[in-house]
């Protein structure tokens, strides 16, 4: 009857860790975890994820404790809370504004990973896991958004719903399906509630399954190059939580002049008239955070068509690991694949406030000149510049870059000109 | 060059995101709403609450014979100033129905504070035959239900004009700019002296726009002098903390550097 052998002096925690090795575990992932010693505040973003989603899941549990799932009734529901709970207001606008800087934190992440090349070899799956985070991030975020019944909750569900009808043969019975009836309505809410609550634990059990995945490779860093000893990195634990802190505590500066100052600003007016199936709102759009996929949808004059490049949209990025064709991982190195990403970060926001205008004019012909490039990009950029860009000189390891850089951790400084240093 | 393409896309980002801003005070395609001066606006902002009595005046001497305020109760006044004793006063002042009694009946008796406020009309069909068809809705979150809040309201109320040539307006409608479809099934409410304010206010036609506006802004959000209250004392929190947590990142990190 072998008993793991604990390291903890602490008796309690020691005959505990011997037959559930979970402070070892922790402490192994928490404590002694190696950091690359360059990487900078983009890194904290994954972090600050992670805050948010223990905040939505925090607020959402009390939230639901109030909200009611009818259609009659959800609307004056979520204002009961507002105005008779006590600190009700402050969940529910903590709950609704949370939710957009949870995507802001992981939009953030995600070009992070762009930038740094973290989808390449070794950390493929943690990017797929990634993507697929991101996607029960959609689906959550737009379940959660037809909660509160008002009109745009209402012609949001109906409008995204009825993509699915575009499919041939299979389409109407799947919408009647989703619906679980001949409409949006009160069996709609009812389960759209259902798996607003589940999505997050589902989340949560992929985000953990992103993290195992991470801390076998370990994280990148702005040079992308791998650590190669321990004059490379730092222990997780005091240099990067402290750091993370200082970051989760100015994120929330951010986070709170919009929730105490500007709660409304990120909804839209519309979603405080109750649902109405009679009157379409003169223009129906989706939170911002949807905006850039809206426009893909809407740029393609055929329904089928735009949903399936909407789709392909947000899936071409499981196959991002094999389209970037580039051995080297960080664009700090190089400079033409840099003028590319920018362009395509332009592009998303381009995206962005075409989803946000109505499609005609002008906003048709960005629309589709965007969604051309962002699909250029993936398919067509990333291939080539892999195969013909010639990176810069690298420097052989992190510690030297940081050493020969004068103490800078910002690579372009280190490594422009690694020679001439030496 | 990196740094150039780099504050062109934040230059750009905040150039749109100020169009944003903007776009917030048109009420629809085209229409600027007239902007007027708020003391619960910004951060700092609170809501006047001598303005909001008058505004209170004025929904309940006007605005609550066709419109309802179904998600306030009459312990909300308590919240502009009103004190227990005058609040209990003008709950009193409704009947409300209540029941079934023993005997099974309903029965009416005078209203109290945590009333809901009362409605003018039955249902909705009673409301649309005493207006021409039109619905007034409910107004109990019109503020934040329609682009501009409380300028919104107040041009609303006070935008009605003769109709420009060319403007045909159906029976039983009138011209207001400010509507969305430019013709409203509300007649132009308020004029000079609607009202005789307790307080010796000077009842001009906007004067009353601007206070019932008030009055609504409270009601849709009785807790918003609450929430900037305490997001101040949040924030200065996350600044102090933030500054402490830098230095202690900044120490531990001298010697990695
Ligand atoms: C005689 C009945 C009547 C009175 C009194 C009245 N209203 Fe209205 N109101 C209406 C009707 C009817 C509508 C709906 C108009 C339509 O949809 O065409 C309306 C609509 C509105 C709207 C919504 C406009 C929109 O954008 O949809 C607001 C705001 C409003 N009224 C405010 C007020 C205020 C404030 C007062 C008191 C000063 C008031 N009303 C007094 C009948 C009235
Ligand atoms: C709930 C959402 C998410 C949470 C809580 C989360 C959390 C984290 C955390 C804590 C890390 C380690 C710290 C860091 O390197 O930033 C990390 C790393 C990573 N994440 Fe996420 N993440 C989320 C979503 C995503 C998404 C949507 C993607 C991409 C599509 C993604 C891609 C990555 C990659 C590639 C890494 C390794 C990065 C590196 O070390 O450079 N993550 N994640």
């Amino acid at each position: 009857m072998a008993l793991y052998p604990s390291k903890f002096k602490n008796p309690l925690i020691n005959w505990i860790d011997a037959r559930l090795p979970i402070f070892t575990l922790m402490h192994h992932e928490y404590i002694e975890f190696q950091m690359p010693r360059n990487v900078n505040y983009l890194w904290a973003f994954g972090a600050i994820g992670m805050l948010l989603l223990m905040t939505m899941i925090a607020t959402g549990i009390m939230l639901a404790m109030q909200y009611t799932p009818n259609t009659l009734l959800a609307f004056d529901s979520v204002e009961h809370i507002m105005r008779d709970v006590n600190y009700g207001w402050l969940l529910r606008y903590m709950h609704a504004n949370a939710g957009a800087f949870f995507f802001l934190a992981i939009y953030v992440h995600i070009f992070r990973g762009l930038y740094y090349g973290s989808y390449q070899k070794p950390r493929e799956l943690i990017w797929i896991l990634g993507v697929l985070i991101y996607l029960l991030m959609m689906a959550t975020g737009f379940l959660g958004y037809v909660l509160p019944w008002g009109q745009m909750s209402f012609w949001a569900a109906t409008v995204i719903t009825n993509l699915f009808s575009a499919f041939p043969v299979v389409g109407d019975p799947i919408v009647t399906w989703l619906w679980g009836g001949f409409s949006v309505d009160n069996p709609t809410l009812n389960r759209f509630f259902a798996l607003h609550y589940l999505m997050p634990f589902v989340l949560l059990g992929v985000v953990l399954l992103h993290l195992s995945a991470l801390h076998i490779t370990g994280s990148n860093n702005p040079l992308g190059i791998e650590i190669k000893g321990p004059q490379d990195s730092v222990p997780f634990h005091p240099y990067v939580t402290i750091k993370d802190l200082f970051a989760f505590s100015v994120y929330l500066i951010l986070f709170s002049v919009f929730l105490f100052f500007m709660p409304n600003y990120m909804g839209h007016p519309d979603n405080y008239i109750p649902a109405n199936a009679l009157v379409t709102p003169s223009h129906i759009v989706p939170e911002w955070y949807f905006l850039p996929w809206y426009a893909i949808l809407r740029a393609i004059p055929d329904k089928l068509g735009g949903t399936v490049m909407m789709f392909a949209a947000v899936l071409v990025l499981v196959v991002l690991p094999w389209l970037d064709t580039s051995k080297v991982k960080s664009l700090v190195f190089k400079p033409v694949s840099r003028l590319f990403f920018w362009v395509f970060a332009a592009d998303c926001i381009l995206l962005g406030f075409c989803g946000a205008n109505p499609p005609d004019g002008i906003w048709v012909v960005a629309a589709r000149l965007g969604t051309i490039y962002y699909f250029a990009y993936f398919l067509v950029a990333l291939p080539l510049l892999g195969k013909f860009e010639r990176p810069r000189p690298r420097p052989a390891s992190i510690a030297e870059a940081i050493l020969k850089g004068g103490g800078s951790v910002h690579a372009h400084a280190a490594t422009a000109q690694p020679m001439e240093k030496a | 060059m990196m740094r150039t393409m780099k504050s062109i896309i934040f230059a750009a980002a905040a150039v749109a995101v100020s169009f944003g801003f903007t776009g917030a005070t048109k009420a629809h395609e085209g229409i600027e709403l007239p902007e007027q001066a708020w003391a619960q606006s910004g951060p700092m902002g609170r809501i006047d609450k001598a303005q909001a009595q008058r505004g209170f005046q004025v929904y309940k001497e006007i605005c609550s014979n066709c419109h309802s305020l179904n998600l306030a109760s009459y312990r909300n006044l308590k919240g502009i100033g009103f004190t227990e004793d005058q609040v209990k006063v003008i709950a009193a002042g409704v009947q409300v129905q209540d029941g079934p009694n023993d005997q099974g009946e309903m029965f009416m008796r005078p209203g109290i504070q945590s009333d809901r406020f009362v409605k003018p009309f039955a249902n909705d069909k009673a409301a649309r035959v005493a207006n021409n068809g039109a619905l007034p809705p409910d107004l109990s979150v019109m503020v934040k239900a329609r682009h501009g809040g409380e300028d919104y309201i107040t041009a609303l109320l006070t935008g009605y004009a003769e109709a420009p040539a060319g403007v045909s307006v159906p029976d039983g409608k009138y011209y207001n700019k400010y509507f969305a479809s430019g013709t409203i099934g509300m007649p132009q409410m308020l004029f000079d002296d609607s009202i005789t304010y307790a307080d010796g206010t000077k009842a001009t036609a906007l004067q009353e726009s601007k206070d019932v506006a008030v009055f609504l802004s409270y009601i849709a959000e009785p807790t918003q002098d609450e929430r900037k209250a305490l997001g101040i004392k949040v924030i200065l929190f996350l600044i102090v903390f933030s500054g402490l947590m830098y230095a202690c990142k900044r120490q531990l990190w001298a010697d990695v550097h």
